[in-house]
Parts: C-alpha cells; structure tokens; sequence
C-alpha cells in the first residue's frame, strides 16, 4: 500500500527528519562559508554587522524563498497535470518582475508596493498563461509549455526596455536582480517571505488531496467531488502570492520549482499531502546550498543565485521533456 | 432516485440533446442504445451536473441537481467515463482511494475504513494484488476495471456509466455487468449504461432508451423495445430477433 502502509509512514518520517537535519546542516554550512572569514567567539562589531545584517538574513531569504518557488512549482505541476510547470517558465516569475520593476519606477519609496504589484504581476501573468493554454480539446503539456515561453520572453522584452531606462549603475544590480539574485536581502524581506511562505503551505496543503484528483484529470476530479474551479482559484492565487513576494525579494530565481518537487517525487511517491511539505523543505535547502556557491565559488566575486540553478534546472527540464 | 424532466443541451447553438425525461427507481438498469452522435455520452454528462441543461429540470433525492454541492454529488453519483488518463505515475490503491475523496475531508487522509473498501472492491474487479502497481504499466483492460474499481469505492447509489466494457474481454464483460447488477439488486443502486452491445443489453436491462439524433425514439423493456422496426430505424441495420434459449430474453443478430 502507498498511501497508509506503516511502510511508508515511517519512510516518510524518516524522510521529513532527514530533509530537516539537512536543512539545520545547508544553514550551518552557509553561515561559516562567505568572503569574509568569520571566527565566531571573537567577532568584530565590523563582522557582527556583516553576519547579523547581511549574511543571515541573505541565508535566511534564501530558505524561504526556496520553499516558496518549490511550494508553487508542486502545486502547480499537479494542477496542471503537467510535470515542467514551474514558476520561471511559465512567465509568472517574469510578471512579478515586471510589477516590482513598475513599483520601483513610480513607487520607489514604499517598500511594500513592490511585493503587491509582484503578487499582481503574477497573478496576470498567471491568468495570461492559463488562458492562452487552454483549448476545447484541453491542455497539453507542450501547449502549455509553449504559452510560457510566449508570456517570459514579451514579458522579458519589457522588463529590458525598462532596464534600458535605467542610469549604468543601478544597469548591473538589476540585470543581476532579473536572473535571481539575493544579495540585497533585508530582514523584512525575510519576515514578509517567511509569513507569505508557511501561510503559502498551509493553504496548499489543505488542497493537497483535492490536487491529488486534480492530478489524474480535470473532469475525473469533478465527477468526484472536486470544487475544480474553486481549488484552481486557490491554488493559482496562492501560487502567485508565493512568487510574488520572493521574486519581489530577490529576482526571478530559476527551475527551482522543477527540480525540487520532481526529486522530492522520486524519493516519496506524488501524493500531494506528501510532496507540497517536503517541497517546502528541500526548496530551502536547495537555495541555501545554491546561494552558498554562488557567494564562494569566484569569492570576492559573486554570482547571482538564479545562475546556479538554471545551470542544474535545465539539462533536467530537457530530461523531463524526451521521457514525457 | 433520479428523475429526468424534459432536459435539453444545446453545445452552442447546436442541439445535441431535446425534450429527454424519464425516472430511473432504485434496484434498476437502464440501457442508453443509439448511434454514434446521438447524444448518449453528453446525456449522461449532464446528469450529474458535469454539463448544464439548457431547459429542463434534474431532480435527485427530491431535490434540483444544481442545489447540490460537487461534494454532495459524488456522494450518490458516480461515474466511469470513456477515457481516464494520468501523466504522473499514480498508484493503483491511489486511483482507487481517489474515489473516496467526497467520504473524507478534504485536509485529511484516508481512514482504515477507506483502505479496506478501496482493496475489496480491486478483488471484486479481479484485481488482487495489484494495489502498488503503477496506474500507467497497466493493460487496457486492467486500468478499465480499475476505473471499474474505484466507482465501485464510492459507494454511490446511482451509476453511470458509459461504455465501460470497451477495453474489456468476454469473462470481464460479464463480470463487470454482474457486479452492476448485483450492486444494484443488494444496495437498491441503479446504473445507467451506454453500450454497443445489443445482446449486453438485452440480458441486463430493465429498461432500453433508444436515442436517435438527441430525442428519446422507444423507451421500455427491452422486449418492446428491440424490435426489427426500431432497430432498423435508429442504427440502419436488418437484423434478425430469437430468443436465447438459456436467459430466454431477446437475442439480436445483425444481419450483413
């Protein structure tokens, strides 16, 4: 039995133990490891200030921002019966760009405009996506597939238009910012992401089983007593909340929604109740570990963290799309 | 237990379905004949609210379909429909639990009680052991039987079904058809089945409806209504009428 053995309660256990250790581990890891050695029982007030008001919050961002993209890409892959949905190629990570590029430009000042017009962005791109997928004879994975990549590259030509815009200076953290970036994490950054990130995977998790039917088929979900349209709203709006608030945080942060729920199927199995929770976990430590290279491996020199995913996203995606 | 007043569905502009009504009662097999496009699959579509009517009224329990939650629905409907396909590789035990949704809540897991259904009814559907078995590494027949399976898992009163013996060979047919039946005789359930199979029909029917291009052409027992006459007129084939000598009811032979 998959779903109820004692088999599996226990292997799920493990697993949810194991994913939090790695997690306390991943942190650990990328508090020791950064351009500036930090010898932690004799601490500058110089280097106090770089751990407690850069690189923490920066390593704490990426944890949540990790659980968010994963918890999005999950939930959408089983919305969608689609195994390469996720977050960056469908556009959504690109139309919350845009909105907190647009909150830069005419709202500078207010620090919780970007983070609203990210999460509307998202849901527009979303709302585009959806309708631009869907036919009278449904929707197939490269129909859907296809919609994304219309939506991220017109979103694209936009969001360049605006950099180009912009004075040479602030040219390069933006460029930076568009390919996921966490550099410029800031406590509330974090506080927001957190509160949007457990809210995010409550919600999700209460339609895990919903999504479970969703999963098998629209209309097979229906006649069994899905609210389809209801869970879609839910799920579609939850996911844009997630995206928003993190690509309002640190850019658009690539394939992490792809990579992890497919590893995290692999290991467990694709019930929903399972996978949406344990996502939330490994997209953390997945960002975590992405960031911490990102940071040391051309130290004094960074990367942006969205590089380093990509760099793993994409042979997978191309692994996922011949075994479709 | 399900009472169909004077529905019609329009796709569009167009009519597929007019001026359809009858009563389907508790313990009874109903038979939808008719051919290709004659609005049998949408038909049954739309009794369980899964497509709207465009006039008319469906009454279950004593109450309008559309006052029911989809919840509440699937609780006395439930359905096998032509195609069932899964991308992502769904267990067999999780196919069939997933008929159990509308029995739990929605946040929580399957009960004991759930799981114990859920593997009676893959026995009753032939289907031992096959619990941990991937949904996509089956047969075409064995995924029927388990579609077969977990509407079986509902425990709803009223079936629908539409051509469900598609995929399956002779031995399955008639089990499939006598596990219909025997829900239907021993749990006061009702089906209503869409087939190709005239003699199927014949055997397991209390009643035949013959649609013809979306209206009721006969209605009754499936002696009055499997007549040369009506054959003739809604599938345009001779046929030749006996009587089976075992069952002694109707047997139809077409004639080439």
């Amino acid at each position: 039995m998959k779903v109820l053995s004692p088999k599996l309660q226990v292997s799920s256990l493990r697993f949810g133990v194991g994913l939090i250790v790695l997690l306390v581990i991943a942190l650990a890891v990328a508090v020791f490891l950064g351009s500036e050695k930090l010898r932690f029982f004799e601490l500058t007030d110089e280097q106090n200030a770089i751990l407690f008001d850069i690189r923490l919050p920066r390593i704490l961002l990426g944890a949540t921002v990790g659980a968010s993209l994963a918890l999005a890409g999950a939930s959408l892959q089983s919305l969608l019966r689609n195994p390469l949905a996720e977050p960056y190629l469908l556009g959504v990570s690109n139309g919350a760009a845009l909105g907190t590029m647009l909150a830069f430009i005419f709202f500078a000042a207010s620090e919780t405009a970007r983070p609203l017009m990210a999460f509307a962005g998202a849901s527009l791109a979303t709302l585009a996506v959806y309708q631009m997928a869907k036919s009278r004879a449904g929707m197939n994975v490269e129909r859907l597939i296809l919609s994304g990549v219309i939506v991220t590259t017109f979103l694209s030509s936009i969001l360049v238009l605006l950099t180009s815009l912009l004075d040479a200076a602030k040219l390069r953290s933006f460029t930076f910012w568009l390919l996921g970036d966490l550099s410029q994490a800031t406590k509330n950054a974090f506080y927001l992401t957190l509160i949007v990130a457990v809210l995010g995977a409550i919600v999700l998790s209460s339609q895990a089983r919903a999504l479970n039917l969703m999963m098998i088929g629209e209309r097979d979900a229906f006649d069994f007593g899905v609210e389809v349209g209801r869970t879609r709203v839910i799920v579609f709006t939850t996911a844009a909340a997630l995206v928003g608030v993190s690509v309002a945080a640190s850019g658009s942060v690539g394939y992490v929604g792809l990579i992890v729920p497919h590893l995290v199927r692999l290991t467990i199995g694709s019930d929903n109740r399972l996978v949406i929770p344990f996502s939330a976990l490994a997209g953390a430590i997945f960002v975590v570990l992405a960031d911490t290279i990102a940071r040391t491996a051309i130290a004094p020199r960074e990367l942006p963290v969205g590089a380093i995913t990509a760099l793993v996203g994409a042979p997978l995606f191309i692994y996922l799309l011949r075994k479709n | 237990m399900l009472q169909v007043e004077n529905i019609s569905i329009n796709y569009g502009v167009c009519a597929v379905a007019a001026d359809i009504s009858f009563a389907l009662e508790a313990g009874k097999i109903f038979v939808l004949l008719g051919a290709n496009g004659a609005g049998k699959t949408t038909l049954l579509k739309s009794l369980n609210g899964a497509l709207p009517v465009s006039a008319g009224e469906i009454w279950l329990d004593g109450k309008l379909i559309e006052n029911y939650s989809r919840q509440e629905i699937a609780r006395k409907i439930t359905v096998i429909a032509q195609e069932t396909e899964t991308k992502f590789p769904v267990s067999v035990a999780e196919f069939v639990l997933s008929g159990r949704f509308a029995h739990g809540a929605a946040f929580g897991w399957e009960t004991e009680r759930d799981l114990r259904i859920a593997l009676d009814c893959l026995e009753r559907c032939d289907l031992k052991n096959y619990e941990n078995r991937s949904m996509n590494q089956l047969s075409g027949g064995e995924r029927q039987r388990v579609v077969l399976a977990r509407a079986l898992a509902t425990e709803a009163k009223i079936l629908l079904l539409d051509e469900p013996t598609a995929n399956l060979d002779l031995a399955h047919q008639s089990l499939l058809f006598r596990l219909i039946k025997e829900r239907c005789e021993t749990n006061a359930a009702s089906a209503i089945v869409i087939t190709h199979d005239l003699n199927l029909a014949s055997e397991f029917a209390d009643e035949i409806i013959l649609l013809k291009d979306g209206r009721i052409s006969a209605k009754g027992e499936p002696r009055t209504v499997l007549t040369k006459e009506n054959l003739q007129k809604v599938f345009d084939v001779n046929v030749l009428l006996d009587e089976n000598p075992i069952s002694k009811k109707s047997r139809v032979t077409t004639i080439y």
